[in-house]
């Protein structure tokens, strides 16, 4: 009877919210139901930018949406299908950076480092864009793999914002794809460009930020050390930038060993991936 | 130092890290910090161009009126006190019919089961006890959430609650809390445990603390029901008719003002005795007003809030209807359970203007709030004779008539739902929380202490000033 009610309620929701009729064909919601994915999807962006939203869309599932930043608190996982493949996604914490000790950018952080997705959606709220444009080029600085959802630009265009995406994606270096979570429209070409992403069909040339010769050289220094020891990662720049900024969070994965031991949670991961498929 | 080539350790390369910070002279040290936000703002600037004014008139009217420190909490109560008389108003009528035909289908029921000669446990079991039990949660329960729910989430997608936490914020600080626990209020206004893991919000260990302590003083989805249900019967009653919507409507204000009111009391003692320390600042975004999308406010408050809260008072009202039904048939020394149970309870409960099966009912209920006035009422109309209850004024003759409630006891009823124990599923939050079984068990017991002591000073008052 449960189950007939939530079938009712899924149907409903894709009625109400959009979501369903905005997802490309070969689609289908999985839910919670998080066994044998292949792939990962992050889902960052400051708070209040239709993170919820979208991973609903997404995934068939009813995270807390509502207009006030801080809703999630917790990294929230869901499940969709496209085109054969599984894919899980994963939403986390609004955060304005990833630079202090909060707890809820600690897991951001932490999840864009350690959980290596194959893909990040940085949602950015296009009516104050210079405040998420801190965030973007945080995340740039760890991961290529990201597509930017330009959120709210209906908002931007009452707002008398003349926003110029194309020129945005080549400053950034990353797909940006405009869209408006509550009605849905966008959601359809951003999971293209996150799969493209995913896929590897689109490399990416992630902006990196500008810094002085001397600052360069001393991160060119640090980065083989910690190369040396965490192989493979890559996110040394940031790690060695982080570094020698006198971050006490990256100290910390240092020290506790958690940086080190990135090497085997990879390994972990691809092996979870080969797991038998349903 | 070492090569990069040779083995290395996790200190050596903080030590050098450290060592290259102090190597880089002053203009790279002040880089390091500006040099995102520099690029950040020469992006801004390219992509983005601004034609004309960027914040509408209205916008800004509104947030000067709302968050005015003149204006923005008497708007703040008036609009809570709006929505409460839209949903007593609105609630009354469908509750009724709700009843009228539930119960008939009761009665329908239990003579089909005597001409079919079912034994007479069977019938009383399940059409006397666990269907009456949920006929009560669907008529009195199902109305004022239908119709609260969608009109407190239209708010909530407008964008007023930042506008409340920044209203609130004085208040906080000044009682050493943190002005974001407003907000982990707001999420307790649907579910105390919800609001319990959105303190994590709150960086301050110790104000978190504050805020998961403090936060089962906000009535929760599934106590909201039963206060406004409480106002109408009772509090409506006790006025003329023509203020009746409005007397029961300010009551279930009263209620949550003196909810808030404990949480600000309770939140200044904790930071100046066992929590002590000082506010921390932050930084409040104020989100812009949107409109908000209806067909997906009606889904999610109906769905989410409606369905699922009800579905929970279902399936916890099903076991103790049957319960109450058996503790109320099981006879010893000629006394039923129920009676022996309520009468030892008997003295704490009119010591707190309740009585012994209200007592019961709450220790029933545990798990989950939304059942304490329908197990109250199984125990009533179980312990004593069957009687017909169809709608809620004859719910008022009842309560009057055969079980001598009074204002008071509504009173004391309504103050004890918004002060006591957390119900189960938070206090387990709480502990997943804080992974500490103090906190726990002080999250636990500190609100059963006000709640005791509240409803014991407002009952002997009460009594010692001739009313009740």
């Amino acid at each position: 009877m449960m189950e007939n009610i939530k079938k009712l309620a899924g149907c409903l929701r894709q009625l109400t919210c959009g979501g369903g009729d905005a997802c490309p064909g070969n689609w289908r919601y999985l839910g919670v139901d998080l066994t044998h994915w292949d792939y990962v999807v992050a889902l960052a962006g400051n708070p209040n930018t239709g993170k919820s939203s979208i991973f609903n869309a997404l995934t068939g599932l009813r995270q807390h949406t509502g207009n006030w930043p801080g809703k999630t608190v917790i990294r929230a996982e869901g499940g969709f299908q496209y085109e054969h493949k599984r894919y899980k996604l994963i939403d986390l914490p609004g955060t304005y950076s990833l630079l202090s000790m909060s707890a809820d950018e600690e897991i951001a952080r932490d999840f864009i480092l350690f959980g290596q997705p194959d893909c990040t959606i940085v949602m950015v709220d296009a009516t104050c864009l210079e405040r998420n444009l801190n965030l973007v080029l945080q995340i740039l600085e760890m991961t290529g793999k990201a597509v930017i959802a330009l959120n709210f630009m209906d908002e931007a265009r009452r707002k008398n914002m003349d926003i110029d995406s194309r020129r945005l994606a080549r400053d950034l270096g990353v797909p940006v794809v405009a869209t408006v979570a509550k009605t849905g429209e966008g959601i359809r070409p951003l999971i293209l460009e996150a799969v493209n992403i995913v896929t590897g069909a689109v490399k990416t040339q992630p902006h990196k930020v500008e810094r002085s010769a001397a600052l360069k050289q001393a991160i060119e220094e640090l980065v083989p050390f910690i190369e040396k020891m965490c192989p493979g990662l890559p996110s040394a720049d940031w790690i060695a930038v982080r570094l020698i900024e006198g971050d006490i969070g990256v100290r910390e994965a240092l020290l506790s060993g958690r940086l080190a031991s990135w090497g085997e949670k990879k390994d972990l991961k691809e092996e979870r991936k080969k797991g038998p498929r349903p | 130092m070492n090569e990069a080539g040779g083995i290395i350790n996790h200190k050596e390369i903080i030590e050098h890290a450290d060592h290259l910070r102090r190597s880089l002279q002053g203009a790279s040290q002040e880089e390091l910090a500006q040099a995102i936000y520099r690029d950040a703002e020469n992006i801004f600037r390219r992509v983005v161009r601004q034609k004309g004014d960027r914040y509408g008139e209205w916008d800004r009217l509104l947030d000067r009126i709302l968050t005015s420190p003149l204006t923005g909490l008497p708007i703040m109560v008036l609009l809570l006190a709006v929505i409460l008389w839209i949903t007593i108003i609105a609630a009354n009528y469908p509750s009724q019919i709700l009843a009228h035909a539930l119960f008939g289908i009761e009665n329908r029921a239990a003579i089909l089961f005597e001409q079919w000669k079912a034994p007479w446990w069977l019938t009383g079991f399940l059409w006397h006890g666990v269907y009456r039990g949920l006929a009560w949660v669907v008529s009195v329960m199902l109305p004022p959430m239908a119709i609260f729910f969608p009109v407190f989430t239209i708010l909530e997608d407008f964008g007023f609650l930042p506008r409340v936490a920044f209203n609130m914020d004085r208040l906080f600080q000044k009682c050493g809390a943190h002005g974001k626990q407003a907000l982990t209020m707001g999420m307790g206004f649907g579910c105390n445990a919800a609001g319990v893991i959105a303190a994590r919000i709150i960086d301050s260990p110790r104000e978190r603390l504050i805020a998961i302590l403090t936060n089962t003083f906000v009535p929760c989805n599934g106590r909201f029901p039963t206060l406004i249900m409480l106002a109408n019967i009772f509090v409506a009653a006790a006025v003329p008719s023509v203020w009746a919507s409005f007397a029961a409507a300010g009551a279930v204000v009263g209620v949550v003002g003196v909810g808030v009111i404990f949480t600000l009391i309770v939140s200044a003692v904790l930071s100046r005795t066992i929590l002590k320390g000082e506010p921390s600042s932050f930084v409040l975004e104020l989100p812009p007003y949107r409109r908000p999308n209806i067909l997906r406010v009606l889904y999610t408050s109906i769905i989410d809030r409606t369905i699922f809260v009800l579905y929970r008072a279902v399936i916890m009202a099903v076991p103790a209807g049957g319960v109450i039904w058996l503790l109320g048939n099981i006879y010893v020394a000629g006394e039923s359970l129920t009676s022996w149970m309520a009468g030892a309870l008997q003295p704490l409960g009119q010591a707190l203007g309740l009585d012994g099966v209200i007592i019961l009912a709450y220790i029933i209920a545990i798990p989950a709030n939304e059942i304490v006035v329908p197990v109250i009422l199984m125990a009533y109309t179980r312990a004593g004779m069957m009687i017909e209850v169809e709608g809620l004024s004859e719910l008022r003759h009842l309560l009057v008539g055969e079980y001598h409630w009074s204002l008071l006891t509504a009173v004391c009823l309504m103050l004890f739902s918004l002060l006591h124990n957390p119900c189960s599923t938070t206090i387990l939050t709480i502990w997943k929380e804080t992974r500490s079984v103090k906190w726990t068990a002080l999250g636990a017991l500190m609100p059963l202490g006000v709640a005791v002591g509240v409803t014991f000073i407002v009952a002997q008052t009460a009594r010692a000033l001739g009313w009740g």
